[in-house]
C-alpha cells in the first residue's frame, strides 16, 4: 500500500502528461472533423514539451540565467563556492547545483516553434479542402472523394 | 514550486483540453485552446523555464489561436462532434 | 472506428504510465538528466566560455547553433509551403463559396485604429528589446522575432488586410525572411572561410577591435557578438513568416478580403 501510494502521489505529474498525451491521441485518431483533429494534435504536442521540460527540474535551483547580484551574495553566505575571485561577475564558480538544467529548455523551444509552423501548414491544408469539397467533416469529404471518382 | 498552484494548474489543463475538444462551435474551440495554451506557460513559469514560458505565451497563445480563428472565419464555424 | 480508437489509446496509455513508474521522482536533483556532464558543464562554463549570463540563449546560438539555423530553415520551409499551397490557386469550381466575412473596406471602428496606432510602436520596441536583451533576460530570437510579427497581424486586423498589406508589401515580407536566413547561414560561412569550423564564432575575432587591457579578451566577445548577430536573423525571419502566414490563412489566398 506505501508503495502504491508512493507511486501514485509522488509522479502525480507524471499521470497527467500521460493524461493529456492520450487525450490528443484520441482525438487525432477518433474526431470527424478536421480542426478538430489539428487541434488535437496540438495538444499532443504541448504535453509532449510539457513532459520534457519537467524532466529538467530541479528542487530549490533557480532559474538558468547568471545573475550578478544575486551571485555575489550567495557567495558570501554559503563557503562552498570556492574563493570569490575578483569582483568582477563570472569570475566565480558556478554551482551547477544552482540553476536549473538548460538544455531541455533549448530544445523545447525549438519544438514549440515548428510546432506552430506546422500547424499553419495543417490549416492551410484543411482550407484548401473546403474549398475543394465544401465540407471540413472526414466522412462528408469521402463521400463526396467517393462520388465524384466512381 | 508549490505545489497547490501545480495541482490546481494541471487539473485546469486536464479539463480545458477537453472543454475544447467536445465543444461543438470551432470558434469556442479555438478561444478554449488559447486558453490552456495559457496556463501551460503559466506551469512552465512556476517550474522555472522563463524562456520557454515566454515562447508559449508568445507563440501559442498568440499567433497559435489567431491562425486558428482566421481559419475558422474563413471555413464554417459549426461541427459535427 | 470509435472503439478502435479507445482500445489503443487505453494499451499505449497503460504502455506509457507502467514505463513511468521508472522516472525519477519530481524535482530530484540527483536525477540522471541532472547529473550529466553536459548539462553541467553548460551550467557551468557557459559564462566563462561566452559571456553571456542567459544559459538557454548561449546553448540555443552557440553550442547548438546548427539546430537553430536548421529550424530557422523549417520555419521559412512552412512560409513557402504556405505560400504554395494556397497562393498558387485561382478559384476552381466552387467560386460561390464566399468566406464568412467580405468586408466593407471603410467601416471600421476609431476607437480599435487609434488605440492600435498607439499601441504597435510600443509592441515593435518591446520586441527590438527582446531580440538585444536575449543574452541578459529571458528573450532572444524566436520570441522578440513572434512580438514583431504579431503587431504587423495587429494592423492587418484593426484595418482590413488590403491597407495592412499597402505598407507592408508581401515580397519585402518573402525578402525579409529569405535575408534572416541568409544572415544566419552566412555568419556559419564566413566562419567557414576563416579556417575555422562551422558557425565557430570565436574565429571572427578579426573583425573585433583589439580588446583593451582588463577586458576580456576577443574570442570570449567574438562569441558573444556573434550570437546577437544570428539572433537578429532569427527575428527577421520568424517575424515575416508568422505575418505571411497569417495574410495567406485570413484571406484563403487570395490576399483581398478576410478579416
Amino acid at each position: 500500500m506505501d508503495a502504491l501510494q508512493e507511486i501514485v502521489i509522488a509522479r502525480f505529474n507524471y499521470w497527467v502528461y500521460v493524461v493529456l498525451m492520450m487525450i490528443g491521441l484520441h482525438a487525432m485518431i477518433t474526431k470527424n472533423n478536421l480542426i478538430k483533429k489539428l487541434i488535437g494534435m496540438s495538444i499532443f504536442q504541448t504535453a509532449i514539451i510539457l513532459f520534457f521540460v519537467s524532466v529538467g527540474v530541479k528542487e530549490g535551483a533557480t532559474i538558468p540565467i547568471v545573475s550578478h547580484h544575486g551571485h555575489e551574495e550567495v557567495a558570501g553566505e554559503a563557503g562552498h563556492h570556492g574563493e570569490g575571485g575578483g569582483p568582477a561577475h563570472g569570475a566565480d564558480e558556478i554551482d551547477p547545483d544552482d540553476h536549473e538544467n538548460p538544455l531541455p529548455h533549448v530544445l523545447m523551444l525549438t519544438a514549440i516553434v515548428v510546432g506552430v509552423a506546422t500547424l499553419g501548414v495543417g490549416l492551410a491544408v484543411s482550407q484548401k479542402i473546403y474549398r475543394e469539397y465544401g465540407s471540413l467533416e472526414e466522412n462528408e469529404i469521402l463521400e463526396a472523394m467517393r462520388s465524384t471518382d466512381g | 514550486m508549490i505545489w497547490q498552484f501545480d495541482l490546481i494548474l494541471l487539473v485546469f489543463l486536464v479539463i480545458s483540453a477537453v472543454i475544447s475538444l467536445r465543444v461543438k462551435d470551432l470558434l469556442s474551440a479555438s478561444i478554449v485552446f488559447g486558453v490552456y495554451s495559457f496556463l501551460i506557460c503559466l506551469l512552465w513559469a512556476g517550474m522555472g523555464a522563463v524562456d520557454v514560458a515566454f515562447t508559449e505565451a508568445a507563440v501559442g497563445a498568440g499567433v497559435g489561436a489567431v491562425f486558428l480563428i482566421a481559419t475558422v472565419f474563413n471555413t464554417t464555424r459549426r461541427s459535427s462532434d | 472506428m470509435k472503439t478502435l480508437g479507445f482500445i489503443v489509446v487505453a494499451v499505449i496509455g497503460a504502455l506509457l504510465i507502467y514505463a513511468e513508474g521508472d522516472f525519477p521522482a519530481w524535482g530530484d536533483p540527483q536525477s540522471p538528466a541532472s547529473q550529466h556532464a553536459i548539462s553541467r558543464h553548460f551550467i557551468s562554463q557557459a559564462m566563462s566560455e561566452t559571456a553571456v549570463p542567459n544559459m538557454v540563449t548561449a546553448v540555443l546560438a552557440d553550442y547548438r547553433g546548427y539546430d537553430t539555423m536548421f529550424e530557422t530553415v523549417v520555419i521559412f520551409t512552412a512560409g513557402i509551403a504556405i505560400i504554395g499551397i494556397l497562393g498558387m490557386a485561382r478559384l476552381t469550381d466552387r467560386e460561390s463559396l464566399e468566406p464568412m466575412s467580405e468586408t466593407e473596406p471603410a467601416d471600421r471602428d476609431m476607437i480599435v485604429i487609434n488605440t492600435c496606432r498607439l499601441l504597435i510602436p510600443v509592441m515593435q520596441l518591446f520586441a527590438f528589446y527582446v531580440v538585444a536583451h536575449g543574452h541578459h533576460s529571458p528573450g532572444g530570437g524566436f520570441q522578440g522575432g513572434v512580438i514583431l510579427g504579431v503587431s504587423f497581424i495587429l494592423w492587418a486586423i484593426a484595418r482590413d488586410l488590403p491597407t495592412a498589406l499597402r505598407g507592408i508589401r508581401p515580397r519585402r515580407m518573402i525578402f525579409l525572411a529569405a535575408l534572416g536566413v541568409v544572415i544566419y547561414a552566412g555568419t556559419g560561412a564566413l566562419s567557414l572561410a576563416m579556417d575555422a569550423k562551422l558557425l565557430d564564432y570565436s574565429a571572427l575575432q578579426g573583425f573585433l577591435p583589439p580588446a583593451p587591457a582588463g577586458a576580456l579578451p576577443s574570442e570570449i566577445m567574438a562569441r558573444s557578438h556573434g550570437m546577437l548577430v544570428v539572433e537578429v536573423g532569427v527575428a527577421f525571419t520568424v517575424s515575416a513568416i508568422m505575418f505571411g502566414i497569417y495574410t495567406y490563412l485570413s484571406s484563403m489566398g487570395r490576399l483581398k478580403g478576410g478579416f
